[in-house]
This record gives structure tokens, sequence and C-alpha cells, in this order.
């Protein structure tokens, strides 16, 4: 026990400086990426955990290079295969927290097929999507959430691309832990961390992150001052969907159909608007949903927040049962009964 | 009719049927019966691609051939002295391989107008009719009939009951060489536990063909194959993949590391997935991927965290692994490859057998990147050589690539078992917790073996961050520079070629320096070889064979062996891809001998290549 004390000691001694690496940070300047490794970097001495048992795992792209600049664990893998590596060392290692950083084309496009399968066996890990909709390591090729139309060096028409909606994908896929947050809103991405650490279970965050070389102002409709809070929505759960710059409107759920009413008129209350609840797969299903263009006339709000949490089996937990069990029904592992086998004969 | 015991050194049968007659199982039977009796033994199980090809035809025909002995058997014999068709199409696949004056047994029920006409038998031309089979002894009976007749009394269908006519036929050649049939009797126990009425239908099939045999007076002679003079010790019998496996657990035992195993399901690797996952009570992880790449990057992580890892597949699954391969040779960590090769390119020939990966396994990544390549040569030296993988695999911190086929990764022979006490020791070089005072790690610091250590996450004070950029050649920082850049390919070429100094000798199988010609093999033609060269040498042909197992890096002394012999041959089952390796790094001017039919050697194809190369 005194050496748990000690550590947890330790531990809270930690601050986000003792995360930081000694390697000189390689993004642009200006990119969205800086924001988030700060928050990842404060975030980590909250967690209590000893330094030595968090690991960063990466794939290919311009935010895998994340692990270099955390003074943990990291391994800087290969393009689209952070997410089975992670499987693996799970695996192994059900001991350790580990993160996974990863772009919309590392883990949407060739890490597509890995990232499904990782979400349903739902190992205990974070995935940090940082999604700017753009190819930026290769130099400004659409990706598979750039909209429709995009026109990029590798697609001077407009993209004929219909894009992924990566939380629905990930919906689909049985994820127990969705959210979205922003580069530009860090006391929010802050608590999604949080969050996201808290879950167990596989934990899915969609960072929108911008790219201000090759892609400036995706996501401008949600962090420009001006229009901002009519197209984003903050999601809490037991609260109602109230948004807009005066908390103006709301969200009421008409059958299945999402429905913007006015709370200015005193025809609708936040009583009678749609509550929040992470617990709710259906809803969460139709608020991944709720990705319309926010130029668009009728726009429904873009959510960010925990749309969907469910506690189920973890596959490293599973798995560890499994070898228990068998412990328990058969007799210790003895390697010369095994070499044996069950028929033997002797030659004199 | 006496019955006349007649005694031979050695026999090979071949049971041949539709790949739904259970002759595989059948096959298998009688070899471990034949291991439990105490013959030498060798076993080549040929299938079908297809799980259910079609019934009745060529195509659809299973095939076990298996050859035992009083004497030293190393291969499962060019032909068969006994063949045993089940229907018209294991006929007449399968003739071409009968001795001269061979032994058919024959299901007559396999010879119906239907039947005739699925194997392309013209009409009027049944081979049971037409005196084709003249100069054979040819046994019929109708399997059918007889196993339906025997279950009279017997609650299952008659699908069911069809489904024994396998046992009745096991029961026939057990009896054909004086066997006891316990051995399959307690098998039947066993997997039919809780089938009590399927396992009473299968009893009574085996002993019903027993004793028809024993009373139908066809046969005027029994035949005896004694117990083989093998070294002593106590043995048992062993399939290639179970053997590959078996060496991955005890690697992990003796080392006392938990063994993880990412792999996708593949023929001729799956097997050893398989045999794995039933051994959960000596703390393996098995995991079965979502594809290969996934199987290879989840060992990666596993072994990233301390695991020893491995992953098995065959050439196009290797292939897709490629990427991942370079990635584990950049960070310096064990993992273990399992080729169990197949005929290629591309899906190729999936149960049939080649050896036509080596090149990949040599060179088949993009930059420089050297990995270890070791080969087993027969089914039991599966397990000394995966147990050799792990070994250089940790002691190394390298990738290595096991090369097994599928000819003895499904082939069977007995295996006098080594004690798990003399197991060669696995030295760990784990990193160990470091205090701040002790300065930063240097995680690509080597040592005399230019070897770097296992640094695992949760050990305090060694965090560091790895990944597939060209390193610092000490910090493992990321490095653009030039001249690091060529130091570390180079030194990562060298500390593959240093693990020469770790490996046995080249020894030579048979034969002298003073032999007139070198063969020197690899691999699963390890049986085909042995089996000439002693034949040779009993003619009087002085040759000797050197078998290499250690391909990447080839032991030391290899170059001085090769320069005592004019003329060497090199048999192999591709194109020529040792030769080219061979001859690059020795410059000799060796001989190929090719075969790329899928099917392993004939020992008589290899003697006429040795004899035409002495004629020269």
């Amino acid at each position: 026990m005194a050496e748990a004390k000690d550590i947890q000691e330790e531990v809270q001694k930690l601050t986000a400086k003792d995360f930081v690496s000694d390697q000189d940070i390689r993004w642009c300047p200006g990119c969205g990426d800086y924001s988030i490794l700060k928050q990842v970097q404060s975030v980590m001495p909250e967690l209590g955990i000893p330094k030595e048992d968090i690991v960063f795992i990466s794939g290919i792209g311009c935010s895998s290079r994340f692990p270099y600049y955390m003074n943990t664990f990291g391994m800087h893998s290969i393009h689209g295969r952070a997410t089975a590596i992670a499987s693996g060392l799970k695996a192994a290692r059900p001991d350790l927290s580990v993160w996974l950083i990863t772009g919309d084309g590392d883990s949407l496009s060739i890490g597509g097929n890995h990232l499904i399968h990782l979400l349903r066996r739902n190992f205990n890990l974070n995935i940090l999507l940082f999604n700017n909709q753009i190819y930026g390591l290769t130099k400004g090729q659409y990706s598979p959430t750039s909209e429709l139309g995009k026109k990029t060096k590798s697609t001077p028409m407009g993209s004929i691309d219909h894009p992924f909606n990566p939380l629905a994908l990930c919906m689909g896929a049985e994820s127990t832990f969705v959210a979205r947050a922003l580069d530009r809103e860090p006391k929010h991405l802050r608590i999604i961390l949080m969050r996201a650490e808290q879950h167990q279970g596989t934990s899915l965050v969609e960072i929108y992150q911008n790219c201000n070389i090759f892609n400036d102002g995706a996501f401008s409709g949600f962090t420009d001052k001006q229009n901002k809070k009519d197209n984003s929505l903050y999601l809490e759960h037991g609260q109602p969907l109230v948004f807009g710059a005066k908390e103006d409107k709301g969200v009421i759920l008409d059958g299945f159909e999402p429905r913007i009413v006015d709370l200015t008129t005193g025809e609708f209350l936040k009583e009678d608007l749609w509550i929040h609840d992470e617990k709710c797969r259906n809803k969460a299903n139709i608020l991944t949903r709720f990705f319309d263009d926010p130029s668009n006339d009728g726009a429904l709000p873009r959510p960010f927040g925990v749309f969907y949490q469910e506690d189920r089996f973890r596959y490293e937990e599973a798995l560890y049962e499994q070898l228990e069990t068998v412990k328990k029904l058969e007799e210790d592992p003895n390697l010369d009964k095994l070499l044996a086998g069950s028929n033997t004969w002797e030659v004199e | 009719m006496t019955q006349v015991h007649e005694k031979l050194e050695k026999v090979t049968v071949l049971f041949a049927g539709d790949s739904g007659d259970g002759i595989q199982l059948t096959g298998n039977q009688f070899a471990s019966n034949t291991a439990l009796y105490g013959n030498d033994l060798s076993t080549f199980p040929d299938f079908p691609a297809e799980i259910r090809a079609p019934l009745g035809t060529i195509a659809g025909v299973s095939g076990f051939q298996i050859h035992f002995g009083s004497v030293d058997v190393y291969t499962p014999g060019d032909r068969c002295d006994v063949l045993v068709a089940m229907n018209a199409a294991a006929l007449i696949k399968n003739l071409s391989r009968l001795k001269e004056r061979g032994t058919i047994v024959v299901n007559t029920s396999g010879f119906d107008k239907r039947n005739l006409r699925l194997a392309g038998v013209e009409a009027g031309q049944n081979p049971l009719d037409n005196h084709s089979l003249e100069g054979y002894k040819v046994h019929e009976f109708d399997v059918t009939k007889l196993t339906r007749e025997s279950l009279k009394e017997s609650p299952l269908g008659t699908k069911d009951r069809d489904r024994c006519k396998n046992m009745f036929v096991l029961g026939f050649v057990y009896w054909m060489y004086n066997r006891k049939i316990d051995s399959s009797l307690e098998f039947l126990k066993t997997k039919f536990a809780n089938k009590p009425e399927i396992l009473e239908a299968n009893t009574i099939v085996l002993k019903a063909g027993y004793h028809f045999a024993d009373t139908c007076e066809t046969f005027s002679n029994r035949f005896e194959v004694k117990p083989a003079k093998m070294p002593s010790g106590t043995y048992r019998n062993v399939i290639g993949n179970q053997a590959t496996a078996l060496g991955l657990i005890a690697a992990a035992h003796k080392s006392k590391l938990d063994l993880f195993y990412g792999g996708y399901p593949i023929t001729p690797a799956s097997d050893i997935l398989h045999e794995l996952a039933k051994h959960k009570n000596f703390g393996i992880k098995t995991f079965q991927a979502e594809d290969e790449i996934a199987g290879i990057c989840a060992a990666i992580g596993a072994s990233y965290g301390g695991d020893l890892a491995c992953t098995a597949s065959s050439g196009p699954g290797i292939a897709l692994k490629g990427e991942a391969l370079g990635l584990a040779l950049m960070l310096e960590i064990p993992l273990v490859i399992v080729n169990v090769q197949r005929g290629g390119p591309s899906t190729g020939l999936p149960t049939k057998t080649e050896q036509s990966d080596l090149l990949q396994a040599v060179y088949g990544r993009n930059g420089e990147a050297p990995i270890p390549v070791i080969a087993a040569a027969s089914p039991s030296d599966c397990f000394t050589m995966a147990y050799e993988a792990c070994r250089i695999a940790i002691e190394h911190m390298t990738p290595v690539f096991l090369l097994t086929d599928g000819y003895i990764a499904n082939g069977a022979e007995p295996w006098r078992y080594p004690k798990s006490s003399d197991l060669a020791d696995i030295k760990l070089n784990f990193a160990k917790e470091r205090s701040e005072e002790e300065g930063a790690y240097l995680a690509y610091k080597r040592d005399h073996k230019l070897v770097r250590q296992w640094a695992i996450p949760g050990t305090k004070g060694v965090e560091h961050r790895l990944g597939g950029l060209e390193k610092d050649k000490e910090t493992g920082n990321v490095s653009y520079e030039p001249e690091n850049h060529e130091y570390m390919v180079k030194i990562r070429a060298e500390k593959v070629a240093r693990i020469a100094d770790f490996i046995p000798k080249q020894e030579l199988d048979s034969g002298s320096d003073e032999s007139k010609l070198l063969v020197v093999g690899w691999g699963s033609t390890y049986g085909a070889i042995k089996t000439v060269v002693r034949e040779l040498a009993r003619e009087g042909v002085d040759v000797a064979h050197a078998h290499i197992k250690y391909i990447q890096p080839m032991p030391n002394n290899l170059g001085e062996i090769l320069a005592n012999f004019d003329k060497i041959l090199i048999p192999e089952m591709n194109n020529g891809q040792l030769i080219k390796l061979i001859r690059d790094q020795y410059l000799v001017d060796a001989k190929p001998l090719n075969k790329i039919k899928g099917v392993p050697f004939e020992a008589r194809e290899i003697k006429a290549g040795i004899l035409n190369m002495l004629k020269q």
C-alpha cells in the first residue's frame, strides 16, 4: 500500500511540462494540432496515471507526428494501422493507458477497416481522430471527409466522392463512446478528453482541426465568433438541445425528424425540447445525422460533446477471463506433457 | 485358403476418394496407428481447394498417402503399393501413381453409371470391366452396401450411415497390415463422446471392415511391416503445423513470456492458429484479426508491450504484411513470422505445396530491409525451427521469418520429442527502470551483438518514441542526417549478419568432402534428397548432402563446404531461388533442379538429376 501511495504522490506532482518531449515541433505555424497537443499535455497530469504507463500510438499523416512530442512511451507506426497495433498492445498489456492519434486519411481511408473492427471489439483505449477534411502531409489532396465538389490538386474539377459522416460510421460500427470536439474550443476539448479517458471501452473523439495551409476555414462556421453559436449545438447529458447566439433556438424530435424551433415566440419552452440522453442509441444515431452544411438555410446545428456512451465488455477483459477460466478447468501448464501429447511409444 | 504372412520393409498406401468421403480422417487414423505400432512413416495429404468440390469428379478427389516401414522413411513415397479408391474418379486420377503389379482396393458402389460419367469415363469403358486393370491385384467390394448392411439396426438415417463407410475401409486396411484397431476405437470414443449413436455406428463399421477382410478370403496373404529400428527414445506422431505451434509455446514457456498470436485464416497456415487456441492453459492469447495486416500489426503491438509475438500466413498473406515487416525491423522488436508456403503467384495453388516464397522472405520489402530467414526440413523439424525463430527474434531483437510449406505442414512423422529441460535457454534483455540522474535513455544503444534493449511501456525512466521514420543511431529520435541513415542501414544489415555467430555450423547430412557431388537443399526437400543419397551410397555412388536451415544469414562455414565440390546440385520446388542466393554469395557454379508442379519431389526425380550431372 505504501508503494501505491508513493506512486500516487509522485503522479500528483506531474505537470503539463512533464509531458513535453525534447523534440522540436514540426507542424506548420498556425496549425490546429498545436492547440490539441497543448490540451492533451495539460490533461495528462489530471488523469493520475504514471507517465511510464501511458502510450501514444499513431499512424501516418500530420497529426500522427503527435507521439514524438509527448514525453511518454510512443510509436509513430505505419499508415492506417495504429488501430491494429494498439489492439495488440492492449491485448498484451491491459494495464496501460493507450491513446491513438489518427487523422481522416489515416483512419477513414487507408485504415478504415481496422477502425471499424477496433470499435466493435471495444478495447479500452482512446482514439483522437483529427479531422481536417484534407490530406495535409501529401500537400493538399481531398480526403474521405472532404465535401462534395471540393477542388484540390487531385480534383481540379471538384471531388465526386460522397464524403463519410465519421460519427455515423462509428455508430454503425458499434462504437461505445462517440464524441466531437474542436481545436478552437480548448476548454470543451479538455472536458471531452477527460470523459474519453474515463470511459471504459474504445472512446472515439472526432476533433475538428483547422489546416491553415491546405483547407483553411473548413470549420469556420463553428469557430467564427459571429455565427458559431447559431451553427453549433453543445450537448450535455440530461439537458435540452438549445443553441443560438442568445440561446434562442431549440431542437425537438418530431417523430423521427429533428426540427428547429424558435424559443422566443412562447410557442415552445425549454421543457418541450429534445433532452439529450447519452445512453440512447437511437437518438445518438439521429444526432450524428445533424450533418448539414451550416451555410444552408434551415441547417440543423452541428452537435459537439458526447453523443453516445455505453458500458459494454472490453475485448481484453473477455480475453483474460477466458484464460482464467481455462486455468481453473485445466491442470497447470506442463510443457513436458504437452510435448508428449496423448500417444507415445518407446523405442529400445 | 491358407494365409501367408508376407514381411515387407516399406509400404506406401494411397487412400483416395471424394473430398466428402472422410479420406483425410481415414489416412490420419492409419498414420497414428502406424506410428504407435513403431514403424517410421511419412505422410502426404493432397486435397482439393474447395471444401466440397463437385462430387464424383476428378477435381473433387482427395488423397492421403502414407509411406511406412521398418527402415528409415524420409518421404511419403514416390509411387504407391496399394491404392484404395472409393470411386471411379479416385482410381482414374491416381492409377499412374500405383506401382506395377500393385494392389487396388475398390469400392464398387463408386463405379455406377453416374460416377463413371462424372469421372469422364466413356460408356462401356468401366475400368473394372474392360480388363485395363489386368496386371494389378484388384479387390472389389461394395463398401456402401456392406456398411448399410452392418448398420441395419442403427437408428441413424441413410445419410449418416453412409458417412461411416470410411471406417469400413480403415478396418479393412488394418487387417491387411496385421494391425490392432484399438487406437481408432479410442479415437472414436473421444471424438463422438457426446454422440453415442454415431459412436456406435462407426465402431460397428470399423469392426465390420476388419472382420470382413478376415473372412472374405480375397487375400491370400497378409502383410506385415516390422517396427523400424529408430534411435532409442520416446516417440510420438506429429504434424508439421502442430509442431510449429508447439515450438512457439515451448519458447514462450521457457522464456517465461506470454505468447501472443495475431493472424488471419489462410490455407495452409490456419492449423497453427487452431493448435495454439487449444492450449490456452499456457496463457496463449490468440487474436483472429480482421485481415492479414491487422494480424501482424497486432503482433507488433503485443511485442512492443513485452509478449512473445507471432503471426503466420502463406504467400498472399505475407505479401500483405510487407509494410508491417519493415516497421518491425525498424522498431527492432522480436517477432516471428511463419510462412507456410503454397503454390503461387497470386492465389496460386492454395492446397498445393511449393518453395517459391524464399526470395519474398529474403528481399520482399521496400528499402534495405534485412530479416533473418530460417526453414524447417520436416514435420518434426518445424518444432525445432519454430523454437529457433523465437530464440533469434528475442536474443537479437528482430523479426524472423520461419519458412515451412504445405507438404511438411500437413505431413506427419514420428518425433522423438525433447524434454523441456533439453531446450536451449532464451536470454531476455529488457530495459530496467532508470532514475532521472542516469540521464536520458538511449533507445538504440547496442551491445556487442549490435542488439538494442527491449524497452517496454511501464518501465519507469525509459519512456521513448519509436517509429518507422529513420532514427538517430543512439536516441532513436527521427533523423534525416545523411551520414546517420547510411550508418543505420549498414548497422541493421550487420546486426543480422552477426547472427551467423550464434547459429549452428553447417554440417553434411550425408557424404564427405571427398564425395563426387554435393546436393544442397533447403526446407521440405530434405526427405527426398536423403532417401536418394542413401540409396546411391548403397549402389556405390558417393554423393554428399548439405541441408541449409539457416538461410539469412547462412552458416559461417558454408562457403568452405561449397568450395570442396566441383559439382553442386540444388533441387528446389520453385524456378530456382536458393540457387540465386548461393551463386550471389559464394560465386559457385551450382546447377538447379526444379520441380514446380505443386507436388513434392519424388526421390527418383532427384536421383535422375544427380546421375545426369555426374555423367557430365
